[in-house]
């Protein structure tokens, strides 16, 4: 059960079209970064699209090297008699569009310009994720699916379904919403402020210079204040000071500081601010309630069958905005299924309770 | 009481492709026998999350919810059954659930304990104590089941809010009984499957 694939490689394909962007601008010269475990059967019907979340990529499971101290990661999810076993389905994950972790985003070179991008890179949603992943799907072979992703990924599930109902045959969608709250929009503001009052930022053309990491920084720390429910930083920090007594100064006092700082520092080292810009928008502007007048109008047309997961404590995606899809689905006369797991770990419980969610997904993918 | 009768006797009231929701399905061996013998389609609906696992693991649309809190989500007529099956006497507001299973399916199927089995009577009547038995496991301080009821009681209630019971099951022992009198099946029925319109 613990068995992890063998030696993985990050895959690239350079799409030698242009793609029509939602917001009606062009890109071209798109590289996708992407992995794929298992082998894709004789009709192409046996794969399984991961989508990940905001700052994830396409390594999703395995080790790159034998040096390799961390998995992908979803390998707890991902492998040989795993949730999503690779013996039996071939996995496929890309790094979004707008991603730094090898897919085109703001930090690659513009080939007009012979230079990165920065703000000249278009805006980009999470409908053109989803565009520039069927391309990919399509080049692959590939030709029905199951999506599956957690957080901004169940977002491209929902997307999926939506766009091309012809392809997907089921989907998966955990700790994730059709749209993100107000509440949720005002903490990504927050964050994309951080970084573009930075003094480093210039405008988003900071590549030849120092980077905006004070303003990442604290932007992930943001973020890591909405992954986490106000029980798990109770159980995790408490009230504790790291050296048992005030410093009475500004420096980092408490160890749920010191837990932020952190987050903060290692994150910039991984992370691209203008990437960061980017993906929050993409993620706050995705509406297909809006967009289609209902969420029944927009699952108008899918016929996949739907496992939905929450986390009673994450209040980033509640139960209650999740429930949004299953009651339109229910409403069509969909094929839904729903849970609502118990954890104390708010929203990041998706990457940490896997157990339950494996056997689940198990379950739920047995019956193809 | 093993289910087993039960199971056979609802899945006997159930035309053959049918749309059924089934209100507290459990782990979704009705549902499940019902969709390999009936051929019915459908959702369930499912409070405790293991049980809602075990659904999914039969291949079953589940919803993990509360039924108490009505069934806003489907609309109007939308089913052709909504099973209550061993659930009403823990529901919070039985009658609520039932007007909300009559709006939204042509009939209803609800079974449920008889409070007033003569195996039951008699256990209170002599050991003056909280009654048990097969079919009421649980003591009386942990037990889920906050609204027992009698065979009696359902009739009553029926009467007063112009439900009409179109079909009527008693069970007891191994045996499912049909047409006999009122004070009769109340007296001798460990079960009741009562079938209902509105």
């Amino acid at each position: 059960m613990n068995e992890s694939i063998n030696q993985v490689q990050t895959k690239y394909l350079n799409l030698n079209k242009t793609i029509v962007l939602e917001s009606s601008k062009t890109l071209s010269n798109i590289k996708i970064a992407y992995e794929t475990y298992g082998k894709l059967n004789e009709n192409g019907d046996n794969a399984i699209l991961i989508c990940h979340a905001l700052t994830g990529d396409a390594h999703a499971a395995g080790y790159h090297s034998k040096d390799d101290k961390k998995p992908g990661w979803w390998d707890t999810m991902i492998g040989p008699n795993k949730a999503f076993d690779t013996n039996k389905f071939f996995v496929i994950c890309s790094n979004v569009l707008g991603g730094c972790k090898g897919t085109t985003g703001p930090a690659s070179i513009n080939p007009d310009t012979n230079k990165p991008y920065g703000h000249d890179f278009p805006v980009i949603t999470i409908e053109d994720m989803v565009k520039v992943q069927k391309e990919l799907i399509d080049y692959l072979n590939v030709k029905k699916l199951t999506v599956a992703g957690g957080s901004m990924g169940g977002m491209q599930a929902i997307e999926w379904t939506i766009k091309h109902p012809e392809y997907v045959k089921s989907a998966i969608i955990i700790a994730a919403a059709a749209r993100v709250s107000a509440q949720g929009i005002a903490f990504n503001a927050v964050g994309r402020n951080a970084i573009l009052q930075d003094p480093n930022f210039n405008n988003g053309n900071y590549y030849e210079g120092n980077h905006p990491e004070k303003g990442l920084a604290i932007a992930r720390m943001v973020g890591h204040i909405t992954y986490l429910s106000e029980q798990a930083m109770h159980n995790k920090f408490g009230r504790d000071f790291k050296q048992d007594k005030p410093n009475f100064d500004f420096g980092v006092d408490f160890e749920v500081e010191s837990y932020l700082d952190y987050q903060g520092r290692i994150f910039v080292d991984r992370f691209d601010a203008n990437s960061y810009l980017y993906i929050t928008k993409a993620l706050d502007y995705y509406d297909p309630i809006e967009k289609y007048g209902g969420l029944e109008n927009a699952f108008n047309k899918t016929n996949a069958k739907f496992l939905i997961m929450t986390f009673d404590s994450d209040w980033l995606f509640s139960t209650e905005s999740a429930k949004e899809i299953v009651n339109a689905l229910i409403k069509k006369e969909k094929k839904v299924s729903f849970i609502e797991l118990s954890s104390p770990c708010g929203h990041d419980a998706f990457l940490i309770e896997w157990e339950k969610q494996a056997r689940i997904i198990k379950s739920f993918l047995k019956e193809e | 009481m093993s289910r087993t009768l039960n199971y056979k006797q609802v899945t006997r009231l159930v035309e053959e492709g049918s749309k059924v929701l089934d209100l507290g399905m459990g782990d979704g061996y009705l549902f499940k026998k019902l969709q390999t013998e009936k051929k019915i389609t459908g959702i369930g609906i499912e409070l405790n999350p293991d049980e809602v696992i075990k659904s999914v693991e039969r291949g079953l649309n589940v919803i993990q919810g509360n039924i108490d809190e009505g069934l806003k989500q489907f609309a109007d007529k939308s089913f052709d059954y909504a099973i209550l099956n061993f659930t009403l006497q823990s529901t919070q507001k039985p009658d609520y659930v039932i007007d909300e299973m009559l709006r939204v399916s042509k009939k209803a199927i609800v079974a449920f304990p008889n409070f007033a089995y003569w195996r039951v009577r008699f256990y209170l009547f002599f050991k003056g104590k909280m009654p048990k038995s097969r079919a009421l496991p649980y003591e009386w301080y942990n037990t889920p089941n906050i609204h027992l009821n009698t065979i009696e009681d359902f009739f009553e209630f029926c009467k007063s809010r112009n439900i009409r019971i179109v079909d009527s099951i008693y069970l007891a022992k191994k045996r499912a009984r049909k047409g006999i009198s009122k004070p009769l099946a109340n007296f001798f029925s460990e079960e009741a499957i009562f079938v209902l319109t509105k």
